[in-house]
This record gives structure tokens, sequence and C-alpha cells, in this order.
């Protein structure tokens, strides 16, 4: 199943992170292709944050080829690698709680990005219009001028979603994102990602195989560090060896 | 709204004192000469202040070192006015500075080329703390050293310079400085003269850097600044170089501290390495934590109470001082975080 | 007839030990004449080596050997005096001073130095060879030569051996002379290299021979120079390690930041001072009070601490900025009470006795004794902080606190008592590093200023959290300042080493032993 056709957007190919002796990825391999929706499964300490930490720069393979189009990733930093259309969704939601919903929009808002620029940036109109529909979007609308600090962890979650679709990614990468949300808004959450894609590509690591199964995406299993099976969520569900992970041997 | 009635009264206080200084001694609203003087000292420090709180209250950059800029930019205006200082010296040399003569200089050391020039000098004293500020800032940041090991470089940084400019070999006066100026810009320095025309050059300076720092504040920059001090690497993930915003608001908070130190030299009418001590820079940190970090009012508003009390206390009780001094660190980290500033909003809500 | 026989063995038997006796007796009746026969008789008892000379010639040095009309010597005797011969008491009247002149006096003082070779006391055997050595002649070259053989201690045989030496470069025997030369180079002293130099001009045909000693001085000199700078730097690292250990705990185990660190080590340094006092009463505890004072100073600093941590520290645990700020209050209120009650001035912590005086390591390396008790110290105060942390209870549940406090815990530890435990032995620890420090230092209320940042400087350097980084860092940082302080100065030493630091922490922001993996993450 690997390879496919063409040019994938994000190539990891025998990729292997050693803390001390210890591996946290194993030759791991994986290749996303345009517009595709691709979810990734796996028990605790599969590697799967790992994983998105070396795709975004915050880890340093040991070895093998991580590439997005045809970037080098591990010699790039964390900013440049988000510049080149690579953003990503952490797994505890991470934002500015000084600052408004709608600040932390503007932060994540595709624009120059130097301190120069920032000094000389000024709202327009278009970029307001922009800021108000992802705060329809994500729900938030009625709170733009509350700070991130006082939201619940569900609407933390919507908002660190929203400053995903300000930044107009061409790769996006979520970390669970429905933890901590209800049945009704993990239902709306698949229903966005499953819109988002096809415009670009998007990785979602996550437990809730529910809210897998209603992506109705390929999906990757990690385990100890490397794949252990890919394919639709059904295919995944009766191999045995996926079996033998989860419900131990 | 209230707060900017009252700012804008006590800006207009400062602004009528040094006419008030020109009326008779007898006069109920007569000024003396040292409530100008130290006013126009205090001015400078809430300069200073304001550079600290910019890069400390929004960005995060707790420096315990700014009091190493400070020095730098008012060593660079000590240099300008030792050189203004001629053959009036005690040795009379017509361009050695006295020190040189009696260290057995036969000619100026090359960076002491230009500093008879005033706008030499004052470009220097922006200059060299920006770019010390530059190349620590660049070091520090690209390796991602932040919070305590960050304060802790700083104050490494300006207890080496400290120690350097000790040295007579320096070629800064050693441990005695720079003293003894005479004039500066044409105006003989020890005149009610000179002393209104520093005073209002100070409050300028304040006044100026109040809206540059506003205005870096409220830009979209500020709340880049305010994201990194709360997150510094999600900032990276929504792809900020957070070197480059840190460098920019930590070397224009040098260049701050450098024109205050600049203006401070002239009117104590003395410089040595003693400014340089950490404790100095940590001191001014405390004005701005008590006044309330990250807001530009409480900075201004925290190194004038300090110093006010400072003064107070070291006439009336100077054993206390050290204790009081150390009382407020203890207090305002631990029952006023946001600073006296703090104190007033919580009571008008 | 047997009486006889038994009359001849007893005189064989007593003339045995009589020849050298009779040498002795022989040369005496000189010194009852006039100044040249003095002389010559004082001569001839300098080169006899008999140990009996020694008192004589004292006292003839002294003005206190006298002698009667009829030519006997008397010496002083306790009270009275005796016949120098015989030993006995005896009377006095009529006795003289035997006078001294100028060139009895010169003869005096170089019979004096080769006699004082066969002294019963090694130090004066050593200053014997000293002085030999200082104005040595071809004739001491046969004394030395006995004197070396008869020699048990090293010390004294090796100052010996190189005053032979020296005698033997202004005997004429050439053979000799090549072998002095060679030995002197051996030696290795200042002195040897004078004494080689002097001899090249007046020896031109040995000058190759001694060109080679001289080069091999200057090496075994240079050597010296560095295993001395090493030293120095040793003791200065073993100094930081102590102010750093604390500070490896607190901040490097605990991550609290404690800018009162330094009057935590100026409170040990204080404590030592009291305890000192306080002994001061007591005669027999005066060479304790050092030792004493080690426990002392850990609890006061210790009491501190945990008083420091429970009181403020705890309220702002995950605010490090605050934290910092904070300490360097509390810093500054206990450096100023301090000097209240104590006075500004230095105050005088003296060393015990048997830490006193300097020590010579073979190879000519003078160590001060102090500095090595302290190197020693430090490395104690090092293996029991090792111990504290990795063999016992505490340290278990110290080492689980830091790492999840919550699960910690669930298990039962109370982690507020574990955090101000460890906060208190860090402080402890700052109260050794003060022991130490009051023996080297000015004991006075900024003692703790000038360490402070040196002491942060060690742990970033070697790595938070790792206590050989710490050991590490500390040598490294005072042998490098150490060895740049001759070739730059003091000041500029350490503003080379602040600056090296700032760029090293470029290449390894988290010190040389750094962790790895997810638990440097956080």
């Amino acid at each position: 199943m690997s390879g496919g056709s063409g040019n994938p957007v994000l190539y990891l190919d025998g990729v292997s992170v050693v803390f001390d002796g210890f591996k946290a990825l194993n030759n791991l391999s994986l290749f996303v292709e345009p517009g595709e929706l691709r979810a990734i499964i796996g028990p605790n300490g599969a590697g799967k944050t790992t994983m998105m930490d070396v795709i975004t720069g915050k880890t340093r393979p040991t070895e093998g080829t991580v590439r997005f189009h045809q970037h080098d990733l591990t010699k790039l930093d964390e900013a440049t690698i988000a510049n080149l259309g690579i953003g990503r969704k952490f797994q505890k939601p991470t934002m500015f709680d000084a600052l408004t919903v709608f600040e932390n929009l503007e932060l994540a808002l595709k624009a120059p990005r130097g301190p120069f620029a920032c000094l000389r940036w000024i709202l327009t109109g278009e970029a307001r219009r922009k800021i108000e529909g992802v705060m329809e979007e994500v729900g938030l609308g009625a709170r733009a001028h509350d700070r991130a600090g006082v939201l619940s962890h569900g609407q933390r979650q919507w908002l660190e979603i929203g400053m995903l679709l300000m930044q107009d990614p061409e790769l996006l990468l979520v970390d669970e994102p429905v933890a901590g949300m209800t049945d009704q808004e993990t239902e709306h959450t698949a229903a966005l990602l499953v819109r988002i894609a096809g415009a670009r590509s998007v990785v979602v690591v996550e437990h809730d195989l529910e809210f897998v199964r209603a992506l109705g995406s390929k999906v990757t299993v990690l385990c100890e560090g490397t794949m252990l099976s890919e394919g639709s969520i059904d295919h995944v569900q009766s191999d045995p060896r996926v079996i033998e992970v989860y419900l131990g041997r | 709204m209230t707060l900017r009635f009252v700012l804008l009264g006590a800006l207009l206080v400062l602004a009528v004192m040094p006419a008030l200084n020109r009326l008779p001694a007898d006069s109920a609203l007569h000024v003396s000469d040292f409530l100008i003087s130290i006013t126009g000292k205090w001015i400078t420090y809430a300069i200073l202040a304001l550079a600290i709180d910019l890069a400390w209250g929004y960005a995060g950059i707790l420096s315990l070192g700014h009091g190493a800029f400070f020095t730098l930019g008012g060593y660079a205006i000590g240099m300008h006015l030792m050189r203004l200082i001629g053959t009036r010296g005690v040795y009379g040399h017509p361009t050695l500075p006295d020190f040189m003569v009696f260290l057995g200089y036969k000619e100026l050391p090359w960076y002491w080329l230009g500093f008879d020039s005033f706008p030499y000098a004052l470009f220097m004293a922006m200059a060299v703390p920006g770019l010390l500020a530059l190349v620590v800032g660049y070091l520090a940041f690209r390796s991602r050293i932040t919070g305590v090991y960050l304060s802790i470089i700083t104050q490494a940084m300006t207890y080496a310079l400290m120690l350097a400019f000790f040295r007579n070999d320096m070629g800064f006066g050693g441990n005695n400085g720079f003293t003894d100026f005479k004039e500066l810009l044409g105006m003989s320095l020890n005149t009610a003269n000179a002393r209104a025309v520093l005073f209002y050059a100070s409050l300028v300076l304040l006044v100026v850097a109040f809206f540059l720092c506003t205005r870096v504040a409220q830009s979209k920059l500020g709340r880049v600044l305010v994201a990194i001090r709360d997150a510094e690497s999600r900032v990276r993930f929504l792809g900020y170089d957070v070197t480059q915003h840190k460098l920019f608001v930590f070397v224009l908070s040098a260049v701050l501290a450098g024109l205050a130190g600049a203006l401070y030299v002239p009117q104590v009418g003395i410089i040595n390495p003693g400014e340089f001590s950490p404790g100095n820079s940590i001191e001014a940190v405390i004005w701005v934590a008590v006044g309330g970090r990250g807001t530009l009012v409480g900075a201004v508003l925290g190194a004038f109470s300090v110093n006010a009390l400072k003064t107070w206390l070291t006439t009336v009780a100077p054993d206390l001082w050290l204790f009081a001094l150390g009382g407020l660190f203890v207090a305002v980290t631990l029952f006023l975080p946001r600073g006296l500033i703090g104190l007033f909003s919580k009571a008008k809500s | 007839m047997t009486a006889l026989i038994l009359r001849i063995a007893l005189l064989l038997l007593l003339a045995l030990p009589a020849r050298a006796q009779d040498a002795f007796i022989a040369a005496l009746p000189g010194l009852a004449g006039g100044f040249s026969d003095i002389a010559a008789s004082v001569d001839r008892l300098g080169a006899l080596g008999d140990p009996r000379a020694l008192p004589l010639l004292r006292a003839l040095q002294e003005g206190k050997l006298q002698k009667t009309p009829d030519g006997r010597l008397l010496l002083p005797e306790g009270a009275g005096t005796a016949d120098a011969v015989t030993g006995q008491p005896a009377d006095v009247a009529g006795a003289e001073a035997v006078r001294l002149n100028n060139r009895v006096r010169q003869a005096l003082r170089g019979a004096l130095g080769r006699l004082q070779l066969v002294s019963p006391d090694p130090a004066q055997r050593g200053a014997a060879a000293e002085a030999i050595f200082r104005g040595r002649s071809a004739e001491d070259v046969p004394l030395l030569q006995a004197a070396i053989a008869r020699e048990q201690i090293p010390a004294v045989r090796a100052k010996m051996e190189l005053a032979l030496a020296a005698a033997q470069l202004v005997a004429p025997d050439e053979a000799a002379k090549r072998d002095a030369i060679a030995r002197l180079g051996a030696a290795g002293s200042v002195e040897a290299r004078a004494l080689l130099i002097e001899a090249r001009t007046a020896n031109p045909s040995l000058a190759a021979a001694i060109d080679v000693s001289i080069a091999t001085i200057e090496k075994q000199l240079q050597i010296r120079r560095m295993a001395e700078t090493l030293f120095q730097g040793l003791s200065l690292g073993s100094v930081l390690l102590l102010a750093a250990l604390g500070l490896a705990v607190t901040f490097g185990v605990m991550g609290v930041i404690n800018m009162a660190h330094g009057e935590f080590v100026m409170l040990g340094a204080y404590a030592t001072f009291v305890v000192q006092e306080l002994c001061r009463g007591t005669s027999w505890l005066v060479p304790w009070a050092l030792p004493l004072a080690v426990p002392a100073a850990f609890l006061v600093t210790a009491a501190a601490g945990a008083l420091l941590e429970r009181g403020l520290i705890r309220h702002l645990y995950g605010r490090p900025l605050e934290t910092l700020l904070m300490t360097f209050g509390v810093g500054m209120i206990l450096q100023q009470a301090v000097r209240v009650a104590f006075g500004a001035q230095n105050r005088e912590v003296l060393s015990p006795s048997w830490m006193q005086g300097t020590l010579t390591l073979p190879g000519g390396v003078a160590v001060t004794q102090n500095r090595l008790w302290i190197i020693f110290f430090g490395l104690a105060v090092l293996a029991m902080v090792f111990a504290a942390i990795r063999l016992t209870r505490f340290g278990l549940e110290m080492r689980a606190v830091v790492q999840n406090r919550r699960i910690a815990a669930t298990m039962g530890i109370r982690t507020g008592r574990v955090d101000a435990m460890t906060f208190a032995f860090g402080s402890g620890l700052a109260g050794l590093a003060g022991v130490a420090l009051s023996q080297i230092d000015n004991v006075s209320p900024n003692l703790g200023t000038g360490y402070i940042i040196d002491s942060f400087m060690v742990v970033v350097f070697g790595g938070v959290g790792s206590l050989a980084g710490t050991l590490v860092g500390a040598l490294t940082l005072g042998v490098v300042n150490k060895m740049l302080e001759p070739w730059a100065g003091a000041v500029l030493a350490k503003v080379f080493v602040l600056v090296a630091i700032m760029l090293f922490i470029q290449r390894r922001p988290k010190g040389i032993f750094a962790l790895k993996g997810r638990a440097a993450e956080s």
C-alpha cells in the first residue's frame, strides 16, 4: 500500500529516533498523498507524538528521510517548517491564554511574520472577515473578545483547530482533536476534518476508534515506533497483529 | 480614563517643576535644586524601567543586566564630557583626560577618538548598548536560552563588564570612572539653566519612550511578544521566528536603556564601574515589579515610587533601606504579582 | 699475673672508643691559648664531626666557655660549671671567659655548620646542609659523604646531596665535578640552577655538560610550576564545587533558583565564627572548633533553608522568575541582618594548627595545607551528596517527587516534607561551603555575592541535574581560571571564563552532562 501515485506531500522513509538507547521511532515509513485524510492510531508509547515532533522540526531523527514536497525537514527549524505550510494542533491544546480568541486567530492568520512586518501590521477588512469566518466555523463567534485562558477544554480544542485553519496550511497534523469533547462536538469535528481534507492533506492522531470510523479514511497503525498495519478501518481491525497489540497477547 | 488624567496631571506637574525652581526661595511653590536634580535622575530611571518592562513584561525576557546597557550609555556621554574638560583638568592637558595623564598615556586610545563630538557620543550611547544586546541576545536566543538561564547569563554579562571596567588599562578611568565634568553643549553643568535643560530632555525622552513602547505593545508585534512570553514553542509552530522578535525587542530595550544612562550621567555628574554591579540591575527590575510589569504606566510608577521610598528611607533610617528593599522583593512577588497597577485595577472593579 | 692480664684487657677495651676521644680531647687545649690557637682548634673540632664538640663550640660562640689559669676549660652545666674534659663539676674561682676575635668567629660559623650535620635533630641537620650549600668549600666533601652515609631521613639526605654536589663543583676533582653537574641537573631546584650558571664561567671546559643540566632543571621547574598551577586550580575548583553542590541540589534537582544561596554560604561562615568564639573560653576545645563548626553550619543553614522553602518559596513553584527575584530579596535581607548583628567589618576565623603551614610534595611542589584540606573536604561532601541521593530512602523519595510529584504523592510520599528536606539539604551544603570559605576568604556580610554567579555557571556548564557535571564543571572552571591568570591577570581571566561559558552554552545549551530524551524536554 505504500508509495501510491506519483508525488506524496509528506514522505517519511526509514525514520528512527533514539533517546538514550530507547527507540521512540524504529525505521518508520509513511507517505501522505495530496488532499488525503489519514488517521493514525496506536497504543500509548507507539511513537505518534514523536512522529509529529519529527515532522514539525521539534525533534531531529537519528536517521532517515523526512520530506515535505522537495524540502528536507530534518534540516529546518520549527518556524520555517510552519511557514512551508505544515500546521500542527497539539495533543494538549496550547494557545496564548493572555490573548483574546480574536487575537489568537489573528496571530495564526497567514501574513508576513517578521518583527517589522508585525509592527506595521494593520488589520484590514479582508483579514477581519476571514477571522470572523473561522470563528463562526468553530463556534466561537460569541467569544471573540474573551481571553483564551477562560475557555472550556472543548472550546480550546476548537480554537486550536481554528488557528490551524487561519494558517491555511497544505498539511495539517492534528493530535487527538476530540479528547474532552461531547459526542455531538466529536461528530461536528469529524465532519469538519473531512471537509477540510481534499483541499489539503490532513493527518489525524486519535485513540477514539468511533471517531476514526466516522472519518472514513485510510488508517495507519503504529506500534513501538514502527508501522504495524495500514488500510481501511475494517481491514486493520481484523488484522491479527493489531488485535494482539490492542487486546494483549 | 481616570488613569489617563492622573498621568496627564503628573506630567504637567513635572513639566512646571523647573519653572517653579526659578521662584524666590521663600515662595510657597519654590522647588529646591535638590528636588530638581533628584527628579531628573528618577525620570532617567523611569526610562530604564520602561526598557526593562518592554523586554520582561511583554516578551518575558527577564534581563538582570540592563544596568549594563544603562551604564554603557552613561560611559559614552561621560567620555564626551571628559573630552570637553580640556585644559581645565588638574594636569591641564589639551586632549588627554586627567586619569590618562596620571597613568602615563601619550595619546588618546583609538576608541576615544570622535567623542569630542556630541552627536557621535549620543550615537554611541545608543549603538554600543544596542550592539552588545544584539550579540548577547543573538547568542542566547538562538540557543533557546530562556527563563532563569537567560537572567543568569545577563547577570554574568554585567558582572564581567564591571570587572573589566574596574581595570585601569581598559582606558575608562578604572574604579574612579569619570567625574568633575564641566560643560555640555556649551552650558556649564552646575547651573540652574543646565539642570532645567537636562530635566526637560529627560522628560521628553520619557514621553517619547512611553509612546514608542505603547506603539510596540499595541501592535501585532506586542501580541506576538506576549505569545512568546506565555508559550514560546507554540509561536514557533505558528511560523514566527522567535529569535528575530526577541532580538528586536531586546535591542530596542537596550538602546532605550543606553539613552537613559546618557541623560543620567550629566545630571549626577559621575559615572564609575560600580554602576555595572548586578545589584543595580536587579534593583531596577524590582521597580518594574512593584509598579506592575506588563503595563508601561506601572513601570514608570514603580521607578518613581521605589526611588522616592529609597531617598526618604536612606535619610531617616539608612540601616533599614536594604531590609525594606529585600522586603519589597518578597512582598511583591508573593502578594502583589501585578504590582501597584494591579492593586488599583482591583480597587476599581 | 691475673691482675696484670685483667688490667691490660681493661685498657684495650677502653682504648677502642678512646681513640676518637683522644682526637677530640687533643684538640681542646688550643682553646685556652691565643686567638690563632683557638681558631686552629675550632677548625679541627669542626672537621672531627664529634657530637660532643657541638655544646662546646656553642658555649664558645655565646661567650660562656671559661678557662682557668691552669688551662682547664669549664662549660656551664645547669646552674654551675663542669670540666669540659671530665664532665665533673668544677670550681670557677679564677676562671675567665674565652674571648673571640673575627677570625675565631668565622672559624666557629664554619665548624658549627659542619657539626650540625651530626646533630640528633633532623631539622638542624637539614639546616646545616643548606648552610654548607650556600657557603660551600672543597673541604666539606668528605664530611658530607660521611653524613650522607649515616642519614636515614630522605628529605634531609636530599639536601645533603645537593650540598655535596655544590661542594664538589668547587673541588679540584674533574670526574667528581661532572658527576655533580649531572646530579644538580636532576635535583631541579632554583638554587641548583643558580649554582650551575655560576660554575659555567669558572669551568669553560664543562660548559656543554652544564648547559644540559640547566635545560633539565628548566624543564623540571616548568613542570613544577604547572603542578602548582594545577593545585591552585583544583583548590579554586573545590571551593566552587562546595559552593555549587548546594545549587546542584536546589537548582539542579528541584529546579528552584535560589539567589540567596550565596548568603547561605555566608551564614555558614558566620556560624563557623560563632562556634570559634564559643570554644575560645575552653582551651581544649579550641583546636576542635572547626570540626565542630561543620555540623553547626550545616544545621543552621539547613534550618534557614527549610524555613525559606516552607515559608516563601513553595508559594512560587512553577514561577522561576518570581522565585529568582524573591530569593534575591531574601539574600539582601540576610546580608543586611548579618551586617547589623556582626558589623560590616571582616571577622577573623583562625585555622587550627593542624591545618596551617605548607607541605612540600615530591618534586618540590609546595601546597598550603588548608587548601589541601578544602580539596579533600569538597570531595568528601560530594561523596556524601552522592550517597544521600543514590543510597538513602530520602534520596529515593526526593528523586521520585522530582520526576512525578502526583504519582509520588499517591504512593504515600509526603511531597511537601520532601521538598522542605531537599531544600534544607541543599542549603545545608551551602553552609558547609561557608565553613571551608572561612579558612581562605574574608568572613564579611558580602562573602557570598562573589561566589553566587560562579556557582551558577558551574551548574549550568556542568549540566543541570548532574553531580558528575558539577564536579567536572567546578574543577574545569577552577583550573582554567588559574591557568589563564598568569597570562591574562586575575580579573581578565574571570571575564574570559565568563565569555567562554556563554559561548560554550551555544554549542551545548544543556551543559557537558546533558540529560537526553523526554526527561530533558520539560
